[in-house]
């Protein structure tokens, strides 16, 4: 059997935003979604990225095991990496039998069998929950709102620990109108073991213009972190 | 023996021999639980505190220096007694009369005193001068015995910051002898032991050690007559906590009116005095707040501690430090922990009186500390930038749960080591001046064994190390020679009586070499290996520059390619310097630790394989070079785990700085990622390491407005300073430093 490389973006050998603990955070190359507000656009194409085995990453991670604590362990970002569901889904295999904890951090946005075969070997989920509506998901994702439902509802249905995550962009989800529906979201779901607000950035405008892509949210105000906080407050805690 | 001021302690082999670690082990209680019963600051302490910043500003205002007393030689009893406030201090004693104005010490070097003075616009006096005519003082001495060599070394800067003309220090006194025995038993003592010398035959180190433990037994007479000036006898054992503190601090102060060494260490005493705190808390005579006031008074005393520097010193050691460090909690060799309340008394200090670089709080850090005091030492990173941290769990094995740490990373047995401090070789310059067959350019010396100047354009790795061993060889030799003479004087002519007759008479020795560029070298080796490099030569045909075409691996990155050089480089010069024999069959230890010197070391030295400037600053200690790291921050943690702490038992500093982001969104998540890195960190069998939780910007605006941040702290290697301290130069490259962001 041919092996199946990964295309990686980057590595970021210290991450403690994403997913619990401190965190070896691989960025995978490719999306098929193009968000606006997205911070990684040099991860958008598949392009030309270099390509590792699951064993070379899995060593690579295991080189941090000590720092892990009782709740570290390897994330895995992007880009999408439900687009490299196969390759992801070894290397998770791999790092579990290292001991190392696996969290995917994704858009949700694809379920077919061989990305419910990766969660099945997942410990964490970040999902980023872009909008709670179909309009503005069709309108600034490029996607269905009901594919990400499907993805959580399957998260719930197997019992894989879920942290729910969203963007607050000013003027498009940072009603309270919208954390009621994120709060409605949780409610139904019992996997959803927390919900976090990040405040949308625009430091990633020097990597558009160097890219030569058009930033459609470059205009949009970044939110003041006392508004996110009182946000926050509003969510339900588990 | 018994003594009515032991009562309620259990007995054992202490009270028949001088043994504080069985004292300690008999005696302490362990704790393990949170910072949760601590006490802030009582009204007096802070109103104290309010005249000690008023002071420290005074300082600022005055250059740094508030006042000299340019007529009076320090020593123990050379000043009245000297107070803050009299009235409302619980612990006493200042270096001289007055808070804050510095005594003179030229037992180092007349010309360093007569110097320092002059800097900060003041004369030593005539008095003084015609004193120390007729008087040969260490720096006298070395220079005598030096040899051409030697003295060439010393000015092209491939070896700097040697100890020969200012006290060694790192030597750090058992002060808690005093307080635990009283100074009548430890002058009987070291009668005993000058009485069976003449059991052994009178050979040069047998008349030495005799004539060392006579002016041994007459500082200990002297520091009681210090004490007496004070209002106290501390001819008998402590009967208290405040009595124990106040003890014990008067044999530190004995040691820094007498040494103005480089580094002025404290020891290990916190949970020392725990014993005391807690056997008056059962007798009903103190309580938690009184408890944390005499540790506050005892630290304020030791934050007031300064020395008389020249501005060529404080290039090297920048932010006028003293290293009173004082080594808090590691594990006991029986698995009881040595974390006690007054280990988190200290740490606590950095909230009741501020934060502060001195005194240099260090955690002897083991994977099975108790989980409370882990998360507490994370907090005061977070909050303070004012820690470091060290191996207990590589360190207890070599030197037992009794040890200390003199200056940044050097440990050694409390009151039963003792080292030869020995600065550093500047290694990258070495590898320069191999390659120009033994001529420095930036001093335009020749140095070193004589042979062509690399003659291919093209270098090749095998072919430069082969040289570089050739260069290593003769350094080695070199460098041992000179600490040998520098030590044999500064034995003869400034021996420290009070420290070390808070030694054990039989005291085993290590001296210390250091290297300093080692990333540097590193780098420019790895891309000697595995890019192209190619030599640049002036009009006389000397290498000035190189042209590097094409990537290389580099240190920081936690790349073996690269890492295994580094580790390899230390070993062999550790290998080469055990080869020559030292003064007083010291062992030979090596550092990788550059204190402020970095900057000072770049700026004598050319541009190097790797790409760095002429004249551009290092990294400090074992960092990676600044910015070169591309895989974040546990990479470039492991790269600096590598070296072998078994080739540098002088210690390997690192110092590491991220921003508050970068380690998590809460602080709860920061205190506990903190604690997952440290424990990562030292589980890789790590030596040492500084932390800073904080922005670039707050550096930069702290550079750009000094007076709006007086008391802004961070560490920078193997010590904190007050930022505002550090000349603009180095403020700079601290400011350059790679922080650790958030993605």
């Amino acid at each position: 059997m041919a092996e199946i490389l990964g295309k990686i973006n980057s590595i970021q050998t210290l991450g403690t935003v994403d997913g619990p603990g401190v965190r070896f955070v691989v960025f995978l190359q490719g999306c098929n979604l193009r968000c606006g507000c997205c911070h990684n656009p040099d991860t958008w194409e598949m392009g030309a990225s270099e390509e590792y085995s699951a064993l070379e990453i899995a060593q690579r991670a295991e080189r941090y095991k000590e720092y892990f604590g009782n709740e570290g362990g390897i994330t895995v970002s992007g880009g999408e990496p439900l687009l490299q569901a196969e390759f992801v889904k070894e290397l998770f295999v791999l790092c579990h039998e290292k001991g190392i904890n696996t969290c995917l951090d994704t858009s949700g946005s694809i379920l077919n069998e061989n990305v419910k075969e990766l969660l099945t070997h997942t410990d964490h989920v970040l999902l980023d929950i872009k909008y709670t509506n179909e309009n503005d998901y069709k309108a600034y994702v490029g996607c269905s709102f009901k594919r990400v439902l499907e993805f959580l509802e399957f998260l719930n249905q197997n019992n894989i620990p879920t942290t729910l995550r969203q963007v607050i962009i000013p003027s498009l989800n940072d009603s309270e109108e919208n954390i009621s529906l994120l709060n409605e979201i949780i409610k139904k779901h019992a996997c959803v073991e927390r919900a976090e607000l990040l405040p949308f950035k625009k430091l990633c405008t020097v990597k558009y213009d160097k890219l030569g892509l058009d930033f459609k949210f470059k205009d949009l105000p970044e939110p003041e972190r006392k508004q996110i906080d009182n946000l926050s407050a509003m969510l339900i805690k588990r | 023996m018994e003594h009515k001021n032991w009562n309620g302690f259990i007995g054992g082999q202490w009270q028949n021999e001088i043994n504080v670690r069985d004292f300690i082990q008999k005696n302490y209680s362990s704790f393990e639980g949170d910072h949760t019963f601590l006490a802030s600051a009582t009204a007096r302490t802070n109103a104290l505190m309010k005249k000690v910043n008023g002071l420290f500003a005074l300082e600022r205002q005055y250059g740094g220096v508030l006042d000299v007393d340019t007529a009076t030689v320090s020593s123990l009893t050379s000043y009245s007694p000297g107070y803050i406030d009299k009235k409302n201090e619980i612990i006493v004693g200042l270096q001289t009369n007055r808070p804050l104005k510095r005594g003179v010490n030229p037992f180092g070097g007349i010309r360093m005193a007569r110097q320092a003075c002059e800097a900060y616009g003041y004369k030593l006096s005539t008095k003084i001068e015609e004193e120390f005519r007729f008087r040969t003082t260490h720096n006298d001495g070395v220079f005598r015995a030096y040899t051409e060599e030697m003295r060439l070394a010393r000015r092209c800067h491939v070896i700097t910051g040697l100890p020969d003309a200012y006290g060694r220090g790192r030597i750090i006194g058992d002060y808690r002898r005093i307080a635990l025995y009283g100074i009548d038993r430890l002058i009987e003592e070291k009668k005993k032991d000058k009485a069976n010398l003449e059991n052994g035959n009178f050979n040069t180190e047998q008349i030495r050690l005799g004539e060392e433990l006579f002016r041994q037994i007459k500082f200990l007479g002297l520091m009681k007559e210090m004490a007496e000036m004070y209002g106290f006898d501390i001819s008998q054992p402590a009967s208290n906590a405040r009595e124990a503190i106040q003890w014990t601090y008067f044999g530190y102060l004995a040691a820094i009116k007498e040494q103005n060494g480089a580094a002025m260490s404290l020891g290990r005493v916190s949970t020392f005095f725990d014993i005391y705190i807690e056997r008056d808390i059962k007798a009903g005579i103190l309580d938690e707040t009184s408890a944390q006031e005499l540790i506050d008074d005892f630290v304020i005393k030791l934050r007031m501690a300064r020395h008389l520097r020249t501005p060529e010193y404080n290039e090297l050691f920048g932010g006028d430090p003293m290293w009173i460090t004082e080594a808090v909690g590691g594990m006991g060799e029986d698995g009881r922990t040595l974390v006690t309340k007054s280990s988190f008394r200290i740490l606590n200090t950095l909230y009741t009186l501020g934060s502060s670089p001195e005194p240099n709080l260090t955690v002897l850090w083991s994977d099975r500390l108790p989980e409370g005091f882990k998360k507490y030492c994370a907090k005061v990173s977070c909050d303070t930038d004012s820690i470091q941290y060290e191996n207990d769990d590589i360190m207890r094995p070599i030197y037992g749960d009794d040890y200390a740490i003199a200056c940044c990373v050097s440990a050694m047995k409390v009151g039963k080591q003792m080292q030869f401090f020995g600065a550093r070789c500047n290694f990258a310059k070495l590898l320069l001046i191999a390659l120009n067959g033994g001529y420095d350019t930036t001093s335009g010396i020749n140095i070193g064994p004589q042979m062509p100047v690399w003659k291919s354009d093209k270098l090749d790795y095998d072919g430069v190390m082969r040289r570089l061993d050739d260069y290593i060889e003769w350094m080695a030799k070199l460098y041992v020679n000179t600490m040998n003479v520098i030590h044999y004087m500064h034995d003869k002519y400034a021996y420290e009586k009070s420290q070390m007759a808070l030694h054990d008479t039989a005291v085993e020795r290590f001296m210390a070499f250091g290297i300093a560029g080692l990333s540097v070298v590193a780098d420019s080796l790895s891309a000697i290996k595995h890019a192209k490099v190619t030599a640049i030569k002036d009009e006389n045909g000397y290498i000035v520059d190189f042209k590097t075409e094409g990537d290389f691996p580099k240190f920081g990155n936690d790349d073996d390619r690269v890492d295994m050089i580094a580790k390899e480089i230390t070993h062999r010069m550790i290998t080469e310097l055990r080869k020559t024999p030292t003064y007083r069959d010291a062992i030979h230890t090596l550092s990788v630790l550059t204190i402020t010197s970095n900057v000072m070391y770049g700026k004598n030295t050319g541009a190097t394989p790797d790409g760095r400037g002429a004249g551009d600053a290092f990294a400090p200690g074992a960092n990676p070079m600044h910015n070169r790291e591309e895989n974040g921050a546990l990479a470039s943690l492991n790269s600096v785990a590598k070296l072998s702490y078994d080739d540098c038992r002088d210690g390997i500093s690192n110092t590491f700085s991220i921003t508050p982001d970068a380690l998590g969104k809460t602080d709860e998540d920061r205190i506990n990622n903190l604690v997952s890195i440290l424990d990562g960190y030292f589980a890789k069998k790590a030596h040492h390491i500084n932390i800073n939780v904080l922005n670039r910007e707050t550096l930069v605006a702290a550079y750009e407005n000094p007076e709006a941040y007086p008391n802004l702290t961070i560490r920078v290697s193997g010590y904190a300073v007050n930022f505002h301290k550090l000349s603009r130069e180095q403020q700079r490259e601290v400011i350059s430093r790679t922080f650790h962001e958030a993605m």
